[in-house]
């Protein structure tokens, strides 16, 4: 998906951010990985809280993640927002905990389950600071 | 733990309680606001400002949003000409009630003995005159929004502030555990019964559970009257040192604890347990602070910037059981003036107007003298339980009329 960059929220890039919200060119969902014990930093942060080690990469994940919870957004906080949207709470499987907050889309609404297996997909907006792939989360037909 | 003297609260009482006018929008100077609740509080406690040795506030000066501080730690100090041996402010602290434990720790450190601490609001005016300025970028037309640091995780995808966060929390507690909308409603429909007992509350005509349920979503499962209301309006209070309090004006409101703990990430989407409060870490260290149990609490004022929020602090302060609150507030009389736990005796953030933290404290205080009025607890509670903040910033605070 291609999007005009007109009236959308975009993060700022940065040095740390930039795998994060540019992962999607490839396709993938990146994480900032320590590369000594395997723990996966988000928000990305200099060195990694586990073993304090600076030797940090980014790195693809699978970009399944599971409904760890949603809600239905009937209110215009923000301008360009069509009414309404699902604002979702996603379970990234590579690691307890690792959260995602994102939209689910490509779902009925009476069809969202908490618990439901969810696939990453992107939404690609051009910027002038620096393209934007947002990672979104649809139903994941491969499995149950 | 260390010994009981070692504990700052057990020096520390409330003597004084103040409040100004309470408005929807009340039009008027926000540092007015706050000088009347001040100078109230001081009184209350027959003291003069020249008696104030300590000052403490939440948030103190902030450039942004409009309306969520109505004066700065600075300011009043000036305007009040007061002289003071330690002061505080800021924003980054265990809730709104951060401030009142700051107070606790700066007197049982010898930093002073009369501290007075305020918090002052005036977001109906600073709406009305212009959208909410808490709830990310105002509006505008075309062109893109940069969100950078905390928000670029979330307003990318339209989460756009606490109504939302707290919204996803509550789905996932009702998935867990099976709470229901009509037992979430409990919580409003409490909060309009005793605001109709408080002359300064905001909204007091009565609600039914279908005024609830007609009420506009906002997002699942929060409807309008899961959300406070914004008002305009001050609060404050001096917190004594024991010794001096039992001198003054007023029967003194002991603090018995305190709870400021933070053990869970400061996040609202990478919390272990998403069904699980930081309130709860905050509890258990209050309640590790005092031989008294969750059975000796007669009232429970409790944060209600979403009803939600109360129901998960009810969990976090073992005044239920874990996942318990919907059947805990069933009904709702279990949590009325004339109930087991009375809760939210003065209306609430949700009908009584947000005071942000402060309004829970004074109304605990109010209860305990004595003073509620038409909205008294008939059996005069001897001990509170006060929480305020939510998400990532919970503090709590445990009241009593013996020492
Ligand atoms: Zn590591």
């Amino acid at each position: 998906m291609t999007e005009p960059s007109t009236l959308v929220v975009l993060p700022v890039l940065t040095e740390r951010n930039r795998h994060f919200w540019q992962g999607g060119a490839q396709g993938h969902l990146t994480f900032l990985r320590c590369q000594t014990c395997g723990y996966y930093l988000h928000p990305p942060i200099p060195v990694c809280p586990v073993d304090q080690s600076k030797d940090l990469k980014p790195e693809a994940v699978s970009g399944r993640a599971t409904l760890a919870s949603y809600s239905v957004n009937h209110h215009p906080w923000l301008p360009g927002f069509e009414l309404p949207y699902v604002v979702a709470l996603v379970e990234i499987p590579e690691q307890p905990a690792l959260r995602l907050t994102t939209n689910l889309v490509n779902c009925p609404l009476d069809e969202i389950e908490i618990g439901m297996a969810l696939r990453v997909v992107f939404r690609h907006f051009e910027d002038p600071g620096g393209d934007v792939w947002l990672p979104l989360f649809e139903p994941d037909g491969d499995r149950p | 733990m260390t010994t009981r003297d070692g504990l700052a609260e057990k020096h520390c009482a409330v003597s004084g309680i103040g409040q100004s006018d309470v408005g929807r929008r009340l039009g008027r100077d926000p540092l007015e606001l706050t000088l009347d609740a001040c100078y109230a509080a001081v009184a209350d406690a027959g003291l003069t400002p020249a008696d104030i040795d300590g000052l403490s506030t939440y948030p103190g000066g902030m450039a942004v949003p409009k309306g969520f501080t109505g004066a700065s730690a600075y300011e009043t100090l000036d305007a009040m000409r007061l002289e003071v041996n330690w002061f505080d402010s800021g924003v980054e602290t265990s809730g709104q009630l951060g401030s009142v434990m700051k107070a606790c720790m700066a007197i049982g450190a010898g930093m002073a003995d009369h501290v007075l601490c305020f918090r002052s609001v005036w977001e109906g005016s600073a709406q009305g005159a212009g959208g909410r300025a808490s709830l990310g970028p105002g509006g505008g037309q075309g062109g893109t929004i940069y969100a950078g640091d905390f928000q670029q995780w979330m307003l990318p995808f339209g989460s756009a502030g606490a109504p939302i966060w707290v919204a996803l929390f509550a789905q996932a507690h009702m998935q867990r555990y099976g709470t229901t909308p009509e037992q979430l409603a409990q919580i409003a429909l409490n909060a309009r019964r005793n605001a109709g007992l408080n002359p300064k509350a905001i909204y007091r005509d009565p609600m039914t559970l279908e005024d609830y349920f007609n009420s506009r979503m906002i997002t699942t499962p929060l409807r309008l009257f899961d959300c406070d209301v914004p008002c305009d309006g001050a609060t404050a209070f001096v917190v004594s040192r024991r010794a001096l309090a039992e001198d003054l004006a007023k029967p003194p409101v002991y603090i018995e604890a305190m709870g400021a703990a933070l053990h869970d990430r400061p996040s609202w989407d990478q919390l272990r347990d998403l069904t699980r409060t930081v309130g709860a870490d905050a509890a258990a260290q209050m309640w590790s602070r005092t031989t008294l149990t969750p059975a000796d609490v007669d009232i429970a004022e409790i944060y209600d910037g979403f009803s939600y929020l109360t129901m998960l602090w009810l969990e976090a302060l073992g005044l239920c059981g874990t996942g318990e609150s919907g059947p805990f507030v069933e009904g709702g009389t279990r949590i009325a003036l004339e109930g087991s736990l009375p809760l939210n005796t003065a209306g609430g953030q949700l009908s009584a107007g947000r005071l942000h933290g402060y309004g829970f404290f004074h109304e605990a205080c109010v209860q305990l003298r004595g003073e509620g009025g038409a909205r008294q607890v008939a059996s005069r509670p001897k001990v509170a339980a006060v929480a305020a903040g939510g998400g990532n910033t919970c503090g709590c605070f445990l009241l009593s009329t013996e020492s």
